[in-house]
């Protein structure tokens, strides 16, 4: 509740654009101490937002990269039965086989749990594992504790992290642990709000060269039969690429004469093709 | 306006729920909690605020955007917002002079001096400490972050340490809301292969296999146990997807061609995803055999020869299931003149589902032409036959745990 005249208010970085509406909700988020869960296409920076988040309010951040067959108590702790196994066998080491507290290390939410200082904590793709692991957590986030079952011991957060979740999925998660976050989307920038994003990664960036490259972005976004389309990442990468290109002329691209290194926008050989068709049928 | 004062937002609320939005009275409360903190000082935060804590899916921003643009339509003013909010903020605080502890504890005052306040003053104070941020807030780029902390920035160039870009802040919610910016991800949009591989993910069947390179954790510490501590390792083979999945898509004929990206959007991840895929075609209904290439010319394969395959294998076909009766029942069904049959078409189809105890058929028709006649004859008799699953996120999700069951 002290949110409001603390410190804790999020207001974007130098090198990553918030949108008002985005960064109302994270400090909506924070203020009500809940997780914020982000989703949007790949590539709009739901990732970044928490690297962000971090690096605007000073704390440190901590991620958790979710993985497919990962188990919610692994991102808590971990009991290393194989160790001790080992060294209660041979007992050449500084650990002390007899204290089990040697063997547990804490998981990525236990790190948030028990740092000394308040942390951003990173959930990303949640998407990936399964319901389970959404659902064991859904306790966690909300009593900011957990159990650890071999010890018989409650961790308890120190300060209660800033949690940010991401997920791809264009499927929902579960009702209760959607019932825990606040919510937002992140739809693909307007080309107006693109120049602005192109303009904090490129500082004094030819004014030309971001205008033609921005256009035919949207326009190669728009292709039928593209499977993935390009993101912001990519585009950014493309203009990185095209602007340390000396033989590079942007009016060639606003007259769609050419458009080069379209392996930069389209991952796929498919989308890459199609690409490249357009780009010669523009010629 | 034909709405009463006071209870704006629990119409609101109450409107969204009749619009389909599903929303919950938990989610509700913690908007009234972000008015509390004085999250909320105008329309356009209203509209972030309410979307991000009660709308937990982009599917409904675009019927969320309806409601707010139809419920606020005429109170766009922001004066007008403010009396509603002034208002509500007046039958709140009444609640919350119940504790006036914590009412002290949000507004940093002297919980001694909150008796000493009337109610009016209490609501001029909060008022004033909202206008005191809306002003802030109205200042440009510059709005967000008053809690009196230096801005970050390390390099100088940018005095605020951010920059806030997008629409300008001036535009009223209730015009942001008329955009429908989110009209792309309502429901009523078709599959995409993300949404495919989202529904399709659990047809996994995991079985032990490869070379026992896993340790056993539990087994290990029994046998070290009982070689009295000498440490006796043990290994197990680890868990790989053994799934047979064999897909039959109707790509003959006009009735599929409606669904030709969807059946494609399927066709692509099943053909990333499963190891073991098999693809056959045929056209309308199953005769005596199905084709491995999509012209139906070359590569032909006998139903009967099916028998011979791992029953587990999991039979997904695809097809409208729509046809005349007779191309269903006759023994001279197909509609090619030259295929002599052996067999009607249903009998086909009983016999692959007696092959394939794990089978699902996927109708693209139930999902895009809900309302068809051509053919219902056909499809309810084919459903008896096989489970037919609408072409959807919700059907394909269906089907898939249909074809994970144990029997």
């Amino acid at each position: 509740m002290k949110e409001t005249k603390s410190p804790n208010h999020f207001t974007g970085t130098l090198t990553y654009v918030v949108d008002p509406e985005l960064a109302k909700i994270v400090n909506v988020s924070i203020a009500l101490e809940m997780p914020l869960l982000l989703k949007g296409e790949p590539g709009t920076g739901k990732t970044l937002l928490a690297h962000a988040v971090a690096e605007n309010l000073g704390m440190p951040l901590i991620i958790l990269n979710v993985k497919s067959n990962m188990k919610a108590v692994e991102a808590l702790y971990q009991y290393d039965t194989l160790t001790r196994l080992n060294d209660s066998r041979f007992g050449d080491s500084k650990r002390d086989a007899s204290n089990i507290k040697d063997y547990l290390r804490m998981g990525k939410i236990g790190q948030a749990f028990t740092a000394e200082k308040r942390t951003v904590l990173l959930l990303d793709e949640i998407d990936k594992a399964d319901n389970d692991f959404q659902d064991d957590l859904l306790d966690v986030l909300d009593q900011m504790s957990f159990d650890i079952i071999e010890i018989d011991e409650t961790v308890r957060a120190k300060h209660r992290p800033v949690v940010v979740i991401t997920s791809n999925a264009k499927k929902d998660l579960s009702d209760p642990f959607l019932g825990r976050c606040n919510f937002h989307h992140i739809a693909f920038p307007q080309p107006s709000f693109m120049r602005k994003i192109v303009e904090s990664h490129f500082p004094g960036v030819d004014d030309r060269l971001a205008g033609a490259c921005i256009e035919t972005f949207y326009r190669l976004r728009e292709l039928q039969g593209i499977e993935k389309k390009p993101a912001t990442r990519e585009l950014i990468n493309w203009i990185r690429a095209l602007r340390i290109d000396p033989d590079f002329n942007p009016s060639s691209l606003s007259k769609a004469k050419e458009a080069p290194y379209l392996g930069i926008l389209f991952k796929k050989s498919g989308d890459f093709m199609q690409a490249r068709r357009f780009a010669e049928i523009g010629r | 306006m034909s709405f009463k004062r006071k209870k704006v937002f629990i119409e609101f609320f109450y409107d969204l729920r009749n619009a389909g939005v599903p929303v919950t009275p938990t989610s509700f409360l913690r908007l009234q909690k972000a008015l509390y903190m004085g999250m909320v000082c105008s329309l356009e935060d209203f509209y972030v605020v309410a979307r991000s804590l009660m709308v937990k899916s982009e599917r409904y921003f675009d019927l969320y955007d309806r409601t707010f643009s139809k419920y606020f339509h005429g109170i766009e003013k922001p004066e007008e917002f403010e009396r509603e909010l002034e208002d509500t903020i007046r039958a709140l605080l009444k609640e919350w002079l119940k504790d006036p502890k914590q009412l002290a504890d949000l507004f940093g005052i002297d919980p001694n001096s909150i008796p000493k306040l009337s109610l009016e003053e209490l609501v001029k104070y909060f008022i004033d400490r909202l206008k005191e941020q809306t002003e802030r807030h109205d200042g440009g780029d510059k709005w967000i972050g008053t809690g009196g902390r230096s801005p970050v920035g390390h390099s100088g160039y940018n005095p605020y340490g951010m920059r806030v870009g997008g629409r300008s802040m001036g535009k009223s919610a209730v015009k942001i809301a008329m955009e429908r910016r989110y009209r792309d991800y309502s429901q009523d949009q078709r599959l995409t292969a993300g949404q495919v591989g989202e529904a399709l993910k659990r047809l996994k069947n995991l079985k032990p296999s490869g070379p026992r390179d896993m340790i056993n954790v539990e087994k290990t510490i029994n046998e070290t146990v009982k070689n009295g501590g000498e440490i006796e390792l043990i290994f197990d083979r680890s868990l790989r997807d053994k799934l047979r999945v064999i897909l039959m898509i109707d790509n003959g004929g006009w009735s599929m061609d409606p669904y030709i990206d969807v059946v494609q959007t399927l066709f692509n991840y099943s053909q990333a995803t499963f190891k073991d895929l098999k693809v056959f075609y045929f056209h309308n209904c199953i005769y005596d055999q199905v084709w491995e290439d999509p012209p139906r010319l070359r590569k032909p394969l006998q139903i009967e020869d099916f028998s011979r395959l791992d029953p587990d294998t999991r039979l997904i076909i695809v097809g409208d299931a729509a046809m005349a009766p007779s191309e269903l029942e006759s023994p001279n069904g197909s509609i090619y003149y030259y295929e002599t049959i052996r067999r009607p078409g249903i009998e086909r189809l009983r016999l692959l589902a007696k092959i394939f105890r794990h089978s699902a058929w996927l109708n693209p028709m139930v999902e895009y032409a809900p309302d068809f006649n051509h053919g219902v004859y056909t499809v309810k008799k084919i459903s008896n036959i096989f489970r037919m699953f609408a072409l959807s996120l919700d059907g394909l999700e269906k089907a898939a745990s249909r074809l994970l069951e144990k029997n």
